[in-house]
Parts: C-alpha cells; structure tokens; sequence
C-alpha cells in the first residue's frame, strides 16, 4: 500500500513536470519567433542597393532609436537632420528600409493574433481575419478611391483616399456582422454565412466598378489588392495606434477563448459570457486587422497560416497560441517580404504573393508531419 | 435542507412546449437521478438549471437566491456542469481541458494551486496515462472521464451531469458513479444527473425524479419510483423489477403494446 502511493505519487510528479517542460517549449517557441523578427529584419535591412552590414545596420537602428527618443523627440525631425548632415546610410535605413520593415512587423503581428482569434471565436480552422469580409470591403474602398476618386473625406492626395476608404468599409463590413451577431442566437455559423454573403456583395461591387474603369485604374485597384508594405512613417504611427490597444484586450480574453473551444454550453457553464465574448474578440480583430490592411492591402495568407502553423507546433491553448501566431506571422511576413525584394531584384514582387508561395510548403510540410507524431 | 428548488418551470424552444409546470426540491448532499425516455426533456430541465438555457416561467433557486441573479462567474463557481456530448474542434490535450475547470476561480494566470488541483483530480480518476495525450484521440468513455474531471476541478458545490456514463462500459460505469457519489459524500456537494441505465440510477441515486413529455411523472425514492407500472407508462416497456441490496432492479422484457409510448 505504502508502495503503491509512492509509485503514484512518483507518477504524479513526472507529469507535473511534463507538463512544466510542454509550457517552456511554448514559451521557447515565443522567444524563438522574436529573434526570428530581429534576424529577418535585419537581413531584410541589408538588402539594396547601398551596401550595408548586418552588424551595421542594427547599430544605426539603435542609435536613431536613441536619438529619436533623447534628442529630437520627433522622428521627422531626425531623419531631416540625416538629410541635411549627408548620412547617407542612415538616411537609406530610416528612410528607405526601415518603414516597410515595420510595417510588416506591425502587420504581421495583428494578422497573425486577429487569425487566432477568428479561429477560436468561430470555432473554424478555416477562418481568417477576411473570412468575414474584411478584405473584400477593403478592396472595394480602396476601388472607390482610385477608380472614381470617391471618398468619406476630401482629400487631394490619393494615397489617403485610398487609405481613408479602406478603412471605413473594413470596419463597415465588420459592423454589418458584428450587428447580425447582436440579433439574437447569433452562432458562428451565422456569423461565417454572413461574412460570406458580405464577401461577395463587395466582390460585385468592385467588379462592376473595374467594368467601367479605364484599365489603367483597374490595374492600380488590381496591385493594391495584392498587398504591399510601403508606409512611411506616420502610417506607421497610425496603424500602432490602433493596433496597441486591441492587443492587451484580446490578451486578457485568451482564457475565455480557451473555454470556447470546448463549445459554448461548456464555456456558460464556466462562467463565460459566450456572446459577449465573441462579439467583442470580433469587434477588436477587426477593427486591428482593418487599422493595417488599409495600409498595406490585404496580404490574406498570413492571418490563416499563422495560427494553424503555431497550433500545430505549440498546441491550441490560445494563451500562448495568440502572442505566438503573432510574432510568427510578424517574421513570416518580413521573411516573405525579403524574399520579394530579391527573387528577381530589383524588381518587388508584391508580398501578399511571395506570403503563399513560402507559407504553403511550409503549411503542408507540417500538415503531413503531424499525422505521424504528435506533440 | 434545501439547496435548488425549481419552481413552476415552463421552457420551450420557438413555440414547441419542453418543460411545462416543473417543480422540484434538491436537498443539500444527495445525489439526484433524473431518468425518462429521449426527448423527454431531461437534458433541456438541466440546461435551465445551469442558465445555459433561460427558462421563459418559474423560478430556480440556489440556496434561496435566484439564479438570474448571479452574474455567470458567480453561478460557475457554484455549479458544475457535464454536457451529454460536446464537439473540440482544434487538439487540447486532457491536461489543459482539465486546467479549464480551473477558469472562474482563476484571474489571468494560472497558479501552483490550480496545477495541483488538476493533478489531483487526475489522479482521482486514474487518467495519468492519458494526461498528455490529445482529446480528440481518445474514445468515447475517456473522453467522459475527462469532461467529469473537468467539471471536478471546478470545484463545484453543484454537480450537473447529463447521462456521464453513458459512453462507459460497465466497469467504468461503477468506477466512475462510484467516484461521484464518494465526492459527494466527501465534499458535501449535491449532485444532479440524467441517467439512461435505471439500473444504475437505482444503485447510485437518492432520489429520481422520473419524467414524461416535459412533465415530471413521479418523484421519490428509487423502489418508489421505479415500479413495473411506471416503467409501463412513461418507456412504454413490460419489465420486471425485482429486489438486491434494498434497491430495485429492472429486467426490460418488450415493448408494451398499450401504445402511451410516444417516441
Ligand atoms: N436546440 C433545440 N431546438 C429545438 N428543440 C430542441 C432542442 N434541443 C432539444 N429539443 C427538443 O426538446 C425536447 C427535449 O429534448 P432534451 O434534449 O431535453 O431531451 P432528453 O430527455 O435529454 O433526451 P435524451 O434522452 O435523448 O438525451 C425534444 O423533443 C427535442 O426534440
Ligand atoms: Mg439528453
């Protein structure tokens, strides 16, 4: 008897520490997609023309970072002072380079948590930030702008139309769901036929726009729509803005996202306002999602490859799932935005492509791997 | 002492009536089976119970206090709940669908306290082996056990279980009921379950509530509610009920040709 609990007990403590040790490689997975951004990024900053070292390139970052924040509290204003002293690798690095490189961080990460979440709220491996109709209302706004100069402000510059546009019908098209979801027994089924329908009435609307418009527009709305990470540096500071508040939120949420999996009779059952939940989740993954697709067009893949490939690395518990797929999709996107600038260099292919290109194999490698093993 | 009282229950789904005129007692610390045939609305009066379903009339009491009146942490701090069936779309291994339990006592982080609660309610059921591995691996019965767990590592003082042996051979029908009724009687909690196997509700239950079309037909101590004539009336089947142990069991000879049966 005396044996047998501390056999049992000896058995209790080897899965306590398994347990332990499957939550540190969660976590060693989070650092590991960090120092995956640094590296992308910096050989992302290498590249071009102006020859620049690694080594080099993150003591600039470094320094101006410094400069910006203890000398000129204004990142225009620094960037002026490189112009006018001639410091002209500095000047390409925070100019040039770095912009686009943030961009995608910015991006990728909003893509990858807003991707987690869509998928536990939804409860839908096939969900992505658009499944709910947020690209294609982009894209139309987007449309709108460059093919009749049509706007929800007045502006001369149509970069901002474009930018203004696709925003507001991002969050149109959410909004739309979002008070579908608020009639009552919304489920995510209801939720998903309704993105869907959203889908395809922008999808239309845009396609009646390009059948009147001069091929010229309808190329430029065609290259918006295949995303891309030019931004300079007050989009940057936009798109942070918005997407720096979302994040804590749907931080805090995580647990009750893990509850929902299990279905939502169990999640009421464990204390969890079950549509209060997902709407809100909806709402905030939108609204980060539509704050960087306006900017960079929509670049789809990574907001539903990004889970899916850290789910099947770390598991689907969604405290680690949601800040991992984010980091990783930040540093799949800046990968993938490195490999487009040097493919066919000096063209660009556009990222929203090279995203498929690289996350496919990558996604389908580990589909077939995890039907051998199981971590 | 009374710890739910249900009364005057009446929930439908759209128009279609399932729980007309419902009323029923609780008491602190036994156990209480709920049987009838499908459809008879077992599984909804639970639901209600739990607020998972809102009823349209009655009231449902905990301790004196109206359900409607718990915010849903608060009522999941007290109740417990396992569904009859649930569907896990993405992979969670048993150890952290056990962790879920664990969810309205827990703020953000997750303790030392709520690890040890769920290795001990591990070891409990006997599913180390099974800790790490994947739910939506396991079969039918397993995943039973672990849904019981989870529900135990709430730390409930209300049990709601929908028919939670129903996926278990009869082994692990004994095993498991026998867990439930020595957390029971060890914790004090209460306990109430819908059960399929009378003979089961018979062994294990204090009381049974037997209901019939959204209807409870009678309530009371298993020899008497489970007579030859109710079996009759509410399942529609000629049985004989013999006697062990000061508990009635139920031989299910056929189907009665009366025609009361209605599904
Ligand atoms: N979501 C629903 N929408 C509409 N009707 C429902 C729903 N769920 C159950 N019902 C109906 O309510 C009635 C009671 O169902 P309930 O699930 O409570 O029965 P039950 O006693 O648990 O049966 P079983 O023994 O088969 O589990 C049935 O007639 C069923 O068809
Ligand atoms: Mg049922």
């Amino acid at each position: 008897m005396g044996n047998e609990t501390a056999s049992i007990r000896k058995e209790m403590e080897r899965l306590s520490d398994e347990y332990k040790r499957f939550v540190g490689r969660k976590i060693s997975f989070i650092v590991a997609s960090v120092l995956l951004i640094f590296i992308t990024a910096g050989v992302s900053v290498t590249l071009g023309p102006y020859d620049i070292s690694f080594i080099d390139a993150y003591s600039i970052i470094f320094q101006g970072m410094h400069d910006i924040i203890f000398r000129f509290h204004n990142i225009y204003a620094f960037i002026q002072f490189l112009d006018e002293n001639y410091m002209v690798k500095e000047w390409v690095i925070w100019q040039q380079r770095l912009p686009p490189i943030v961009m995608g961080v910015i991006a990728g990460i909003s893509l990858g948590i807003a991707g987690a979440e869509m998928q536990g709220i939804l409860r839908n491996p096939l969900a992505s930030p658009y499944t709910l109709g947020i690209s294609s209302a982009a894209v139309f706004g987007a449309a709108l702008a460059i093919i009749i100069n049509l706007s929800i402000v007045r502006a001369a510059d149509e970069r901002f139309l474009i930018v203004v546009n696709a925003f507001f019908f991002a969050i149109l098209s959410s909004s739309l769901i979002y008070g579908i979801s608020k009639m009552k027994n919304a489920t995510p089924e209801t939720m998903i036929l309704a993105g869907i329908a959203i889908t395809y009435l922008f999808m239309a609307l845009t396609q009646l726009l390009k059948y009147f418009a001069p091929a010229e527009e309808v190329k430029e709305t065609v290259v918006w729509s295949f995303g891309a990470l030019s931004a300079n540096w007050s989009e940057i500071l936009i798109s942070f803005v918005i997407v720096l508040p979302c994040v804590p939120v749907l931080m805090l949420k995580v647990w009750d996202l893990n509850v929902m999996s299990a279905g939502d009779e169990v999640a009421k059952s464990l204390g969890v306002d079950v549509e209060r939940t997902r709407q809100l989740c909806f709402f905030l993954s939108s609204f980060l999602t539509a704050g960087t697709v306006c900017f960079t067009g929509p670049i789809s893949f990574i907001g539903l490859v990004s889970p899916h490939i850290c789910r099947m690395v770390i598991g689907a518990d969604n405290r680690f799932l949601v800040p991992a797929s984010g980091l990783f999709g930040a540093a799949l996107l800046i990968a993938a935005d490195t490999v487009a600038k040097i493919v066919i260099s000096p063209v660009i292919i556009p990222v929203g492509i090279i995203t498929a290109f690289m996350g496919v194999p990558l996604f389908l490698y580990l589909i077939l791997r995890r039907s051998r093993e199981y971590w | 002492m009374v710890k739910l009282r249900i009364k005057d229950v009446e929930f439908s789904y759209g128009s279609n009536p399932v729980l007309e005129g419902v009323s029923f007692d609780v008491n602190d610390g036994e156990i209480l089976g709920i049987i009838g045939p499908n459809g008879a609305g077992k599984s909804t009066l639970l639901r209600c119970m739990n607020r998972i379903l809102k009823v349209r009339k009655g009231v449902i009491m905990i301790d004196g206090r109206n359900i409607s009146d718990f915010s849903r942490i608060e009522l999941a701090r007290i109740m417990g709940y396992v569904p009859q069936s649930t569907h896990q779309i993405f992979p969670n291994t048993v150890f952290d669908t056990i962790l879920m339990g664990r969810r309205p006592h827990l703020g953000w982080k997750c303790g030392e306290i709520d690890i040890k609660k769920v290795l001990e309610t591990i070891e409990m059921l006997n599913i180390v082996d099974l800790a790490m591995r994947d739910i939506t691996e396991l079969s039918g019965g397993q995943q039973q056990k672990v849904f019981i767990a989870r529900a135990l590592a709430q730390e409930p003082e209300v049990l709601i279980l929908d028919e939670p042996t129903s996926n278990l051979d009869i082994k692990h029908q004994l095993e498991v009921m026998n867990i439930i009724s020595k957390i029971v009687k060890e914790r004090g909690i209460t306990a109430v379950m819908a059960v399929h196997d009378l003979n089961l509700a018979s062994r294990y239950v204090d009381r049974i509530i037997m209901m019939h079309a959204g209807k409870i037909f009678a309530v009371g101590n298993p020899s008497d509610v489970l007579t030859e004539e109710n079996i009759r009336k509410v399942y529609g089947v000629e049985a004989i009920v013999g006697e062990h142990d000061g508990r009635p069991f139920i031989l299910p000879i056929r189907p009665a040709d009366t025609g009361t049966h209605d599904s």
